[in-house]
């Protein structure tokens, strides 16, 4: 399909889900009413790191409106092994163990035992029955804590992985990496200027506004149903089932509107745990996670410790780049870090490159994607540097990274070869755009650029499509909609059947009524599931060719479709036409179809942000910024430029003020919206958007996604534009006022 | 949350009886500090009282003669759009615009900031350079006490067991007079106060009459640096002598290092926030009516 032909992909249709969402009517993860429901309360570590001696639920038990207690011993206890359900491989007791802890707490807020009572309320006050005797553990809580020399170990069984190999040495390493590529000492040995930092960032949390919410029913028959806000309904059923011991098909996972997840909702964490409940007490369980909670028992995302150094010569070119990334694991390994060490020099070609990534247990919850995962963190390092190496180069910044950015056939350090992407048509429309060269307009503001990328995921994606008599079709399909997907995904469906989006009813099913369908989470679900929609539309019209060929009494082959009509010589008969005509041809029509993409394509997006910084208080405000990334195709226009809003709007918040303020004894201190902090709109202006288009070869429209690559630039533009207002360059996110403040003055000395 | 009692009196005889008889017993107004604390497990009682239907406490009346009246009750929005408070005390709805966003200020009230008796309390600063009084009533009878002196502690107030704020008493504002209170926040909305100060002037031929500073953030109590407006009296209005007192406020400031910053930033604040505040008082003075 040309482009240029599409009536449907590319437009703005009003979302489906629209109404739903702006009168209130759309059901939420706490929203659904069961008889005889009952609520749960967690009981939760009041520290950081203890050994659980002795839990007495006694007292809880005996509490009026109580109906059920459970702890790790209702878990389902068999030998460890390496588990899979999708996120890649983990140890079955790492899984079980951050749903209800065993003989060790791992953070303050890891779940200890949990009630089931006629009211939250009477949970909350038995849940405070529970006796837990704790012995007091040493905590670690920073990744350069926790890889010293006698830091107080997490797991006693860890034996760190260096190289792909296990080592036998016992530590909160629990992964060292290292990708190469050509030979860096003599790539800085060809530098003119060698710019070398070292750079911090500390735990935040994706700041969703729903919290986690699950209802559980484990039915006398044996099967277990669960309604929860998650970003994936089989990931979740096939994680559930790991963790309660039960076969994936005994376990049936309803997937709710979802109030935000970013990454966060990936994994379970409160659904085994209703699941248990109503086991024993025999009706249907909800826990919904109070905000404190949220932020101290969900995943948040890794705080990191990272040095970047790079090297170029006078003529701009960028002859070396080496990265050392430690990032926090929280309880359990899976920093991400590899992610962060695919995306740190991503957006250059350059020849030498050696990156050394650690994986490092501390005492803080195990952490969970956020939008690009590990990603901004390394790219508010290697963008500051790339910054400061363009500034002591005296080039213009955009015109440096054009200079070396990576197109098709660059090799990146982690391995892969680039194919088409849009990394350099990013930066052109950067440079282009009116903002780039606007008056700054007074004192103390600075414009900073930076670009980021993300390589975007591939799961396998299923979808159905009835179609009705009327001329409009249901479809079916297995991603949750977190930004606007159903109707990216119907949209595509709709271009192939030649109707209006709006005659695509797109439902998301539950995971008993739809083929599999991987996670909403890596930017693969309007390229993924709009794939499967797009088979499935096409499978629609060859059965309808089949259709008018009865009607005509012509062979199927000889039949057209095109501009929504079906065609044989002079005669023709709409979409519309047809399906009116389906009972009298054989029934019923429906179109399936199943994809699993082998590849998929990578992201480039870029931010200008102005700021002026108050001198006197180190406060910074963010006059405009612009987001421009590319879409390969965007679909629905207007989701798209959500997409980016909202890294920007998140970016600026973790360059900013977001921060785990941590007490000493690794106790979070603003465990609540109010401290932690996330932007509101009163300290963001409008985001000005600018969508690229290099469409990608490997998907029917072009389509890359677009979810997360808008997060990973906007902390480093922040601080390049700090710097060119004031001077001074932070390494240290949040960039808030004590700490803006602090550099001013140290550079005033 | 705990099971608690209601209880909704309809005079001030019934409430103080409530308030004496139950010790434990909290005043609630719009509730949106007490209704959080209750829940997150900081307070416990046995009984809300809902001091919302108390007439006095529902007060807001202004004369040019007496000042104004208003009720501890009174919801900032009310405040925000009285055309009273805007004219003769504009800082007064400002600060009613401050607390929380426009959903909190249907609820929450001046009364209710005060007596949560946080640091951090936003009305304090002002209300003490305006020269507010508070009127407490309790099981013995009613007293007055300067706005000042109401505060002793993070979250103690003045109040004896069985007591309740009724009101405050804001003089009519003399002549030459402005006032200001600006408090500095990492976000622009929504957020708890890092420091904050509070400025009243009056001016007299192009110097101070009299002067009254108070901070918030930066003590145990909102703090009245009752120094700083003394010195400033009789001197010049002008930048020097505002960076003077600013010291003044600076030096006078106890802050303790939290998550909201550090000792040092906020005294480094203090000073910042004071001259910005006199210099907005003096605007604003040198703006009103004779």
């Amino acid at each position: 399909m040309k482009t240029d032909d599409y009536v449907v992909v590319g437009t703005r249709p009003i979302r489906h889900d629209g109404a739903d969402k702006v009168t209130g009517r759309a059901l939420f993860g706490a929203d659904l009413q069961l008889s005889g429901l009952l609520d749960g309360y967690v009981l939760r570590s009041p520290h950081a790191h203890a050994r659980i001696r002795r839990i007495d639920v006694s007292k809880a038990l005996a509490f009026p409106g109580v109906k059920a207690v459970v702890t790790a011993a209702d878990l389902p206890q068999c030998p460890d092994r390496l588990v899979d359900y999708g996120e890649g491989p983990m140890r079955l007791r790492h899984l079980r163990g951050n749903i209800l802890a065993g003989d060790k707490v791992l953070y303050k807020g890891h779940a200890v035992a949990a009630v089931a009572a006629t009211s939250r309320h009477v949970a909350e006050e038995a849940a405070g029955l529970i006796e837990v005797d704790y012995e007091i553990l040493p905590c670690t809580l920073t990744v350069v804590e926790a890889m010293r020399e006698g830091a107080p170990l997490l797991h006693d069984d860890l034996r760190t992985v260096e190289f792909g190999e296990e080592t036998g040495s016992v530590s909160n390493v629990a992964e060292h990496f290292r990708h190469v590529l050509g030979n860096a000492d003599q790539g800085f040995a060809e530098a003119d200027v060698i710019v070398e930092r070292e750079f911090h960032t500390v735990t935040v949390h994706q700041g969703y506004l729903e919290p986690q919410a699950a209802t559980a029913l484990w039915n006398n028959d044996g099967r277990v149903h669960i309604w929860c806000s998650i970003q994936g309904a089989f990931w979740a059923r096939d994680a559930i089932s790991l963790i309660l011991g039960l076969p994936p098909s005994r376990v049936k996972v309803t997937p709710m509107e979802v109030g935000g997840a970013f990454g966060g909702k990936i994994r379970v964490y409160v659904e085994p745990v209703a699941a248990l409940l109503s086991k024993k007490a025999g009706r249907p369980v909800r826990i919904v996670m109070p905000r404190r909670d949220v932020f101290e028992a969900t995943g948040p995302t890794p705080g990191s410790y990272t040095t970047v150094k790079m090297g170029a010569r006078t003529d701009g070119r960028i002859t070396a780049a080496q990265a050392y990334m430690a990032y926090e694991a929280g309880a359990y390994p899976g920093a991400m870090v590899g992610f962060g060490a695919i995306c740190v020099f991503a957006p250059y070609d350059i020849p030498n490159v050696v990156i050394d990534g650690f994986d490092v247990v501390v005492n803080k919850p195990s952490t969970a994607p956020y939008r690009a995962p590990g990603a901004t963190q390394a790219a508010f390092a290697a963008e500051s540097v790339v910054d400061e190496l363009a500034e002591r180069l005296g080039i213009d910044p955009i015109e440096f990274r054009l200079k070396n950015a990576a197109k098709e056939g660059t090799r990146r350090a982690d391995g892969p070869k680039y194919p088409r992407i849009g990394c350099l048509e990013v930066l052109e429309a950067m440079k282009t755009h009116p903002h780039y060269t606007a008056p700054l307009g007074g004192p103390n503001r600075g414009r900073g650029v930076a670009v980021g990328f993300w390589f975007n995921f591939t799961f396998p994606a299923s979808c159905t499509i009835s179609v009705n008599a009327d001329g409009t079709v249901g479809l079916i399909e297995g991603s949750t909609d977190l930004s606007g997907t159903r109707t990216s995904i119907a949209m595509q469906a709709a271009e192939v059947l030649g109707i209006c989006a709006g005659d695509v009813n797109p439902t998301v099913a539950d995971t008993d009524s739809i083929g599999y369908t991987g996670v909403t989470a890596g930017s693969h679900t309007t390229f993924d599931s709009g794939w499967a929609a797009y088979e499935a539309a096409r499978d629609v019209i060859r059965q309808m060719k089949e259709r008018a060929a009865l009607l005509w009494g012509l062979d199927p082959t000889s039949i057209e479709f095109a501009g929504g009509a079906f065609r044989a010589g002079e005669r023709a008969l709409t979409f519309k036409e047809l399906c009116a005509r389906m009972d009298e041809t054989g029934g019923p029509i429906i179109g399936r179809a199943t994809v699993k993409p082998a590849s998929t394509g990578g992201s480039f997006a870029g931010n200008i942000v102005d700021v002026e910084v108050d001198p006197e208080t180190g406060k910074v405000s963010i006059l405009r910024i612009t987001s421009v990334q590319d879409a390969g195709k965007a679909i629905h226009p207007g989701c798209v430029e959500g997409q980016m809003q909202g890294g920007a709007a998140q970016g600026v918040g973790w360059a900013l003020n977001e921060e785990y303020f941590m007490g000493p004894e690794g106790t979070m201190l603003n465990s609540s919206l109010l401290d932690y902090r996330t932007p509101t709109s009163a300290d963001l202006p409008m985001i000005e958007t600018l969508i690229v288009e290099v469409p990608n070869p490997d998907h029917p429209f072009g389509v890359r996604g677009v979810g997360e690559a808008p997060i990973v630039a906007p902390p480093a533009a922040v601080a390049n534009a700090i710097n060119r207002a004031v001077g001074v360059r932070l390494q240290r996110l949040p960039m808030n006022p004590p700490a803006v403040m602090e550099a001013i003055w140290k550079k005033k000395g | 949350m705990k099971w608690f009692d209601y209880a909704v009196p309809q005079s001030l005889a019934e409430t103080t009886h409530l308030l004496s008889t139950h010790p434990r017993a909290r005043p609630l107004a719009g509730g949106t500090d007490l209704l959080v604390q209750l829940r997150s497990g900081a307070k416990v009682t046995g009984l809300v009282v809902d001091v919302k239907y108390v007439p006095e406490l529902n007060d807001l009346s202004y004369a040019p003669t007496r000042g104004l009246t208003l009720g501890a009750a009174v919801p900032c929005c009310r405040i925000r759009s009285d055309q009273a408070v805007r004219q003769a005390y504009p800082a007064l709805g400002e600060v009613a615009s401050l607390l929380g966003g426009t959903q909190i200020q249907n609820r929450a009230s001046i009364g209710g900031n005060l007596c949560n008796a946080a640091p951090s309390a936003d009305s304090a600063p002002l209300l003490i350079v305006l020269r507010a009084t508070c009127r407490l009533a309790g099981p013995v009878g009613t007293r007055e006490i300067p706005v000042e002196d109401f505060c002793t502690g993070p979250g103690q107030s003045a109040l004896q067991s069985g007591e309740l704020l009724v009101s405050f008493h804001l003089p009519p504002p003399p002549s030459h007079f402005g006032a200001c209170y600006l408090r500095f926040t990492p976000r622009n909305e929504m957020d708890i106060a890092v420091a904050g100060a509070g400025a009243g002037v009056e001016l007299e031929n192009g110097t101070f009459r009299s002067a009254r500073i108070a901070l918030s953030a930066v003590a145990p109590t909102p703090l009245f640096v009752r120094e700083a407006g003394n010195w400033l009296a009789g001197k010049p209005a002008n930048a020097e002598s505002i960076n003077t007192a600013a010291e003044i406020a600076k030096a006078a400031a106890k802050p303790i290092t939290d998550m909201r910053g550090t000792a040092e930033y906020r005294r480094h604040l203090c000073a910042v926030l004071t001259r910005r505040a006199l210099e907005a008082a003096v605007r604003r003075a040198k703006e009103a009516r004779a």
